[in-house]
């Protein structure tokens, strides 16, 4: 385990090291205000919630989210620096599971940034904030989820820009899934099952149900296992793909 | 003490294409052994498979006892490998980079401490120790490529083209390096320079299109060369017709080459048969006829002719 810190760590540095870290910060907290005043009418509800502020995350993450995890295996292999870490004392699971946690504390750090909105909500009325930390939680799982899938997408290629638009289409299909048109087009099958299978996988689907106090264990669990399958599935990747 | 580093019917096969066939050989402590072939000839391929990166189709090997397709994380532990190209993450410090590695393999306290500065020492990196290594000279970074390679101080180095694209000073301290770490580790290094098999190697291996082809010391392998024992001579061109007249009739020598002159000083090879010494024959039957000469002296065989000789067939085929 101390193996998969010394890589997070050495990852966590490499973001700081780029001016991605201070970019991607900016940008996302800047979208984040932005998207929770003027599109989810934060004050025009005057309700004490965030469910303007979270209701945005799918989509900031959709775009921000392939950008942190574009680079965690490409830039490996471009560089032939796989090469030396593979040769290391490490295992590939190590070594997957400390990008991942790298990249997800630095999701993290920007998620945390943006607490000011938390305390202005206290501020002005007397929200739930248990509702609140669940969302943060749901959040925070979420985007892990999308790095789980970038980090996966990563490690097929060598090039980053590939990798990033590989990751959002990809995100973007797990969004869409509990939404009318991807609906309405397994409909067709005339299968119920089938149409509350794919709309369980989606992101927005679980990820709503949590913003708005709807508690479920299960839609915890379904990120949870989107993170476990996709990192597996990146594990086998890179050690299929490494030599080449 | 055995062999630290035992190949046993190494494979691999990209496909159809077999990069490395039935490699076997074993390397005890104290050995360098070169690693020799053309470009493409399997020789990076070996040392991937060797520490771990990747799997050999068929075949194993062992280092110091432990097999590298049962227990990877181990053998790694025992390596230090210095990759092709020594490719480095450029954002860091030859500082942040060391520190990784320490920490990677599990390296604490003094024994960290010493790893580190005994590495940075080595290598001289104390004046590049906190510059990013994105903007080092390409000479630097193949030392911090080593230093990380050397940190833990490992039984086993494998080391891909370590002087590729260092300057004569850097390639000398480098061979340097090798040959004092060389006591009582194994040390393999891949190159296509032959004067580098000359100065560090105790073994070297010859390898083409996947296959070992030699396996020999230096010496073993200059024997082979046809120039091996030849004489070369440098005399006044005037006097070149007389010397090939003298050496008529010597049953001991191939033929006689004469090469470009400079001047008025001619270059003439006299070759033996069969690395025959023909020395003493040759010197006798100029005093005889009285030939003045510039300088004399006798081959020790051409590394190059024989790696041509060797790899050279081989590739004949594919074309």
């Amino acid at each position: 385990m101390s193996k998969a810190l010394a890589i997070s760590k050495r990852e966590l540095l490499a973001y700081f090291s780029t001016p991605l870290a201070y970019v991607f910060i900016v940008i996302f907290l800047a979208l984040a205000g932005a998207t929770t005043f003027y599109f989810g009418g934060f004050f025009q509800r005057g309700q004490a919630d965030l469910q303007s502020f979270f209701s945005f995350h799918p989509w900031l993450y959709l775009f921000l989210i392939p950008s942190v995890g574009m680079r965690l295996w490409a830039e490996e292999r471009k560089s032939g620096t796989i090469e030396l870490l593979m040769t290391l004392p490490v295992s590939t699971t190590q070594a997957v599971a400390g990008k991942f946690i790298a990249a997800w504390i630095f999701a993290g750090i920007a998620l945390a940034l943006t607490f000011p909105i938390w305390i202005t909500v206290n501020y002005l009325g007397s929200p739930d904030n248990g509702v609140i930390v669940a969302g943060y939680v749901a959040s925070f799982l979420m985007a892990g989820a999308f790095l789980a899938i970038g980090s996966f997408v990563s490690a097929l290629t060598r090039n980053q820009v590939i990798a990033f638009v590989i990751t959002a289409a990809v995100c973007f299909v797990f969004m869409m899934s509990g939404l009318e048109p991807v609906q309405s087009a397994f409909r067709g099958l005339n299968n119920a099952f089938i149409v509350d299978l794919v709309a369980s996988l989606s992101f927005l689907t679980n990820f709503d149900a949590i913003t708005r106090g709807v508690f479920d264990l299960r839609d915890f669990i379904y990120m949870a296992s989107v993170i476990g399958v996709f990192l597996f599935a990146n594990v086998v990747i890179v050690d299929l793909k490494k030599g080449s | 003490m055995g062999a630290m580093l035992d190949i046993q019917g190494l494979t691999k096969q990209f496909g159809q294409f077999t990069a490395v066939d039935d490699v076997s050989f074993s390397v005890a402590a104290g050995e360098v052994l070169g690693f020799l072939g053309p470009n493409g000839s399997g020789k990076s391929t070996t040392m991937k498979m060797v520490t771990g990166f990747l799997t050999p189709t068929a075949g194993t090997a062992v280092v110091c006892g432990n097999d590298v397709t049962r227990d990877p994380i181990a053998v790694k532990r025992h390596i230090g490998y210095l990759p092709e190209g020594a490719p480095l993450y450029e954002d860091m410090t030859p500082s942040g980079m060391l520190s990784f590695v320490a920490d990677v393999r599990g390296l604490s306290g003094a024994e960290r401490r010493n790893g580190i500065d005994n590495a940075v020492d080595k290598l001289q990196l104390n004046e590049v120790f906190n510059q990013q290594i994105g903007t080092l000279s390409k000479g630097f970074k193949r030392r911090v490529g080593l230093a990380q390679a050397i940190i833990h101080d490992p039984d086993v180095l494998i080391l891909d083209e370590p002087t590729d694209g260092l300057d004569p000073n850097q390639k000398h301290h480098v061979r340097q390096l090798i040959a004092d770490m060389s006591k009582d580790k194994v040390i393999v290094i891949s190159t296509h320079v032959l004067e580098e098999v000359d100065a560090v190697c105790s073994r070297a291996i010859v390898i083409a299109r996947g296959k070992m082809i030699a396996d020999g010391t230096p010496s073993d392998l200059e024997r082979r060369s046809s120039y091996y024992n030849a004489v070369s001579v440098r005399l006044h061109r005037d006097h070149v017709a007389t010397l090939k007249e003298a050496l008529n009739g010597i049953g001991d020598i191939d033929r006689v080459e004469t090469g470009d002159h400079i001047g008025d000083m001619a270059h003439v090879v006299v070759v033996a048969k069969n690395g025959a010494t023909i020395i003493e024959t040759v010197n006798a039957r100029m005093s005889d006829r009285k030939i003045a000469i510039e300088q004399l002296y006798v081959e020790r065989g051409r590394l190059e002719e024989v790696f041509r000789q060797l790899t050279g067939d081989e590739q004949g085929e594919n074309a």
